[in-house]
């Protein structure tokens, strides 16, 4: 496909998110300080030496901003695949079998949904002990119940089109009809979704982060960073507002290239026009 | 009538005194495309198709789908529908030309001097109100009557559109009455406001052929009663040559041939006219039962809803190998339930089905994969029989795979066969559904089945979606087929024509019973129980005059009555 055709607010929104993951992966590489190396004064302002300044214990806050880019988009990439694989393989099993499975799914799954999310985690999260692959587990848990939904919803009208019965009256096996028949037919809804439940991911743990419940120094997240440098702002200093805004521009730039995809995708030509 | 002669209404100059009601000249019809990932490009569905009506004519408008029936008859009121645009020429209503009558004047003509009638009515139908309410809305809003005298209007057009309860009948909701009640009563409600034309789109398509014919009789009865003009669209050549005097014949958006309706009939002078007029004819020798059937339903019973709803009662069919037992009836009669009890899908609740002299599982899940695939099925809806994302070649790959285990080149090999069988050709192999015409999606779907090598291939109503010369395609394609490769067809259709083109044997469905079986010879040849005679007497044939005769030679009150 031609480089050209991809729209600008698309190119705006891969780049962005290219530099973002750039960063994650080759953090060691990238950061100029260590992650925790204290390098000068507390809350130093911005200048050749600390491009972003220093944050509330002397570190380097790009470095910090970096390292922290790696952790928040591990876990809430590890987050998403996991609602996803779990919310979709169990939405479209339960279309498929119906049935007391799907009954008793959907009723297990309204019942977690009609917990608020942020409370369950914190609850769950005061009393298991804090590490990542807690918070993964409990993320992806937690927001799987709204994949689970969409998928089952979408799925329930694909089973019963006549591609589905043709494929049934083959013989041919669960598996297949979830994985090759509805699957590719319930990608777009879930695509949009995807870029949605990232984004709901990065912020669920910055918030929690926030409380300080989610990542534990001296590692942190961005949302750890905003709740270290908060009290900074009474005084004028910007160092809290940078991982904030570092929030706020992920979310904006996945976004953009999830509704690309998207458009691509809803294409019934195999995206040749 | 009265009323009709002290209507005044603003004419341009004294042009509309010729007696022309509608003058269409040079229309150009163009909409805009956006194909994804190109610039968007202006396609024109018609090219300067010009059309004069007098007052209290009816001109039929005929061609296949894509033709530009309805857009051209909608542009009669000014209307391009979905984006449709009107880029040139000009549509004279009445001495003046509407494309100029702007937003205000196209509101005052509409539902006034020009109505519409829709091909499905029941969609048409606003379900939240009382049909009265539906049917005298346009005369109130334009004040040509007041309540009381547009209900009277109503129920005099209720009476002479022989709707039961005219009286009542407007009190109903629109899923209180039949399909056929309710497009009868939406020709009403374009009457009600006494228009000058009537856009008839397709308006008995939809319907079942015995309540087609009631339909047809009572439209024609009130155009000619009524002496209001009308456009009349429809594919249906036999159809337009009982109410119209004249048609014309349209394609890609052109026209090809106008004239009177004898005319067109009798001696069509352009070959496309001539294709349409004689589509029906198929050589077919009918073949005799040979000595055992290798597929029968004995006394197969079968309900829907947990035992509630009986929508087979005791049917009993054979098949024999390389014939077609084709199933006909009225929608509801239970032929596709028949088709679901066979495949498994709807478990008989009695009755057994043997195959090759033994008994099938009932259910679907408990057939042996040998079963499944000596069983093929074809369905009426191309376009969602097969997966969208799924290519052409994967799609009549997959039954290779599945059932013989061909993989890689020998796959691709017996599919570029199968796409020449289906006289295709294996430059279709990576193409989607979607980049696929209606025929051709039928074609696929027929490869799809007879790649599996089956014995039996239920088609359901697998022309009924199609243009006739596509339809007849199919059916010479699935005689060819049957040649070749052996292979039995239940043939589910609804359509008397099909029947008698392809057939060796007939099962008519009426209520769930099979009413009449047997050899083709024997079922269509007198004397006729009097559903049989019914369903006969009500198939359009291509002759002016047919449909009074129909309605005085018939015994039996159709169910959509």
């Amino acid at each position: 496909m031609a480089l050209r055709q991809i729209p600008v607010t698309a190119w705006i929104g891969l780049i962005l998110t290219g530099a973002f993951a750039f960063c994650a992966i080759f953090a060691p590489w990238v950061a100029p300080h260590g992650n925790g190396e204290i390098v000068g004064d507390v809350w130093e302002p911005m200048s050749a030496a600390h491009w972003l300044g220093t944050d509330n214990l002397g570190r380097d806050l790009i470095s910090r901003m970096i390292y922290g880019a790696r952790i928040t988009m591990e876990i809430a990439v590890a987050a998403t695949a996991l609602s996803f694989s779990l919310g979709s393989i169990l939405g479209f099993s339960a279309a498929v079998f119906g049935g007391w499975f799907d009954t008793l799914m959907s009723r297990f799954v309204d019942l977690l949904m009609s917990i608020p999310t942020l409370i369950f985690g914190l609850v769950v999260l005061s009393v298991l002990p804090t590490n990542a692959l807690t918070l993964i587990l409990v993320m992806g848990i937690l927001d799987s119940t709204r994949v689970y939904r969409l998928s089952r919803a979408v799925a329930v009208d694909i089973n019963v089109m006549d591609f589905v019965e043709a494929a049934k009256l083959r013989g041919e096996g669960k598996a297949w009809i979830i994985f090759r028949e509805i699957l590719p037919n319930a990608l777009s809804p879930l695509v949009a979704e995807l870029g949605v439940r990232f984004i709901f991911a990065v912020l669920f743990l910055s918030a929690l982060s926030f409380l300080g419940l989610g990542v534990q120094p001296p590692d942190s997240d961005w949302g750890g960073m905003v709740k270290e440098n908060k009290d900074g702002i009474v005084f004028g200093i910007p160092a809290a507002l940078i991982p904030a805004a570092a929030i706020a521009v992920l979310a904006i730039s996945v976004n953009l290239v999830a509704d690309w995809v998207l458009n691509r995708t809803t294409s019934l030509k195999g995206g040749r026009g | 009538m009265a009323g009709k002669q002290a209507k005044t209404r603003p004419m341009a100059d004294g042009q509309a005194s010729s007696g022309k009601l509608l003058d269409i000249r040079n229309l150009r019809i163009e909409a805009t495309v956006y194909p994804p990932g190109e610039a968007p490009k202006t396609i024109t569905l018609v090219h300067d198709v010009s059309l004069t009506l007098e007052k209290g004519k009816v001109l039929g408008l005929i061609g296949e789908s894509g033709a530009g029936k309805s857009t051209i008859g909608l542009s009669s009121m000014a209307y391009g529908r979905g984006g449709v645009r009107i880029t040139g020429g000009e549509v004279i209503l009445n001495g003046r030309d509407i494309m100029k009558a702007g937003p205000r004047g196209v509101r005052a003509l509409r539902g006034r001097e020009v109505c519409y009638v829709a091909q499905s009515a029941a969609a048409a139908f606003n379900p939240a109100h009382k049909l009265i309410d539906q049917v005298v809305e346009a005369t109130l809003l334009h004040g040509t009557a007041n309540r009381a005298e547009a209900e009277k209007r109503a129920v005099a057009l209720f009476k002479k559109l022989s709707l039961p309860n005219p009286e009542t009948i407007g009190e109903r909701y629109p899923h209180q009455v039949s399909g056929g009640q309710l497009q009868r009563v939406m020709t009403a409600m374009a009457l009600c406001s006494e228009p000058d034309l009537i856009v008839f789109d397709e308006p008995t398509t939809a319907l079942d052929v015995t309540t087609q014919i009631d339909v047809l009789a009572a439209i024609k009865d009130a155009i000619r009663d009524t002496h209001v003009a009308a456009l009349y669209i429809t594919h249906d050549l036999a159809v337009v040559a009982q109410v119209s005097d004249e048609i014309m014949v349209l394609r890609h958006g052109r026209l090809v041939e106008w004239g009177g309706t004898r005319q067109i009939i009798k001696e069509p002078r352009q070959e496309y006219t001539n294709a349409l007029v004689s589509v029906h004819e198929i050589e077919h020798q009918e073949q005799q039962p040979g000595t055992t059937p290798f597929l029968s339903v004995k006394n197969v019973t079968a309900a829907y809803g947990g035992g509630h709803v009986k929508v087979l009662k005791n049917v009993s069919v054979d098949i024999y190998p390389a014939q077609t037992l084709a199933v006909v009836g009225e929608s509801g009669s239970g032929k596709s339930t028949l088709a679901r009890a066979i495949t498994g899908l709807l478990p008989p609740e009695q009755g057994t089905v043997t195959f090759d002299g033994r008994p099938l599982a009932n259910r679907l899940a408990d057939r042996p994969k040998e079963d499944l695939r000596q069983l093929q099925m074809i369905y009426q809806m191309a376009d969602v029989a097969m997966n969208p994302r799924q290519t052409v070649g994967t799609i009549i790959g997959r039954p290779l795979e599945f059932y013989f285990g061909m993989k890689g080149r020998e796959r691709d090999k017996r599919v570029a066969e199968l796409l020449d069988e289906i006289e295709m050709g294996k430059g279709f192999i990576d193409r989607y559904p979607a980049e696929l015409s209606g025929g051709q999606k039928q074609r696929v779907c027929i490869a799809r089945s007879l790649a599996a090598k089956p014995k039996l291939i239920i088609c359901d109503e697998v022309t009924s979606a199609l243009d006739p010369l596509v339809a007849h395609g199919i059916l010479k394609l699935l005689l060819n087929l049957q040649q070749v490769e052996k292979v039995a067809y239940l043939f589910i259709t609804h359509d008397l024509a099909t029947v008698k083109s392809i057939a060796d044997s007939v099962a008519v469905m009426y209520r769930g019973e099979v009413v009449r079986y047997g050899s083709k010879s024997k079922v269509l040849t007198p004397p006729f129980d009097a559903y049989t005679d019914l369903l006969l007497s009500s198939v359009p044939e291509m002759e002016i005059g047919w449909l009074e005769k129909a309605i005085k030679g018939r015994r039996m009150a159709s169910a959509g009555n």
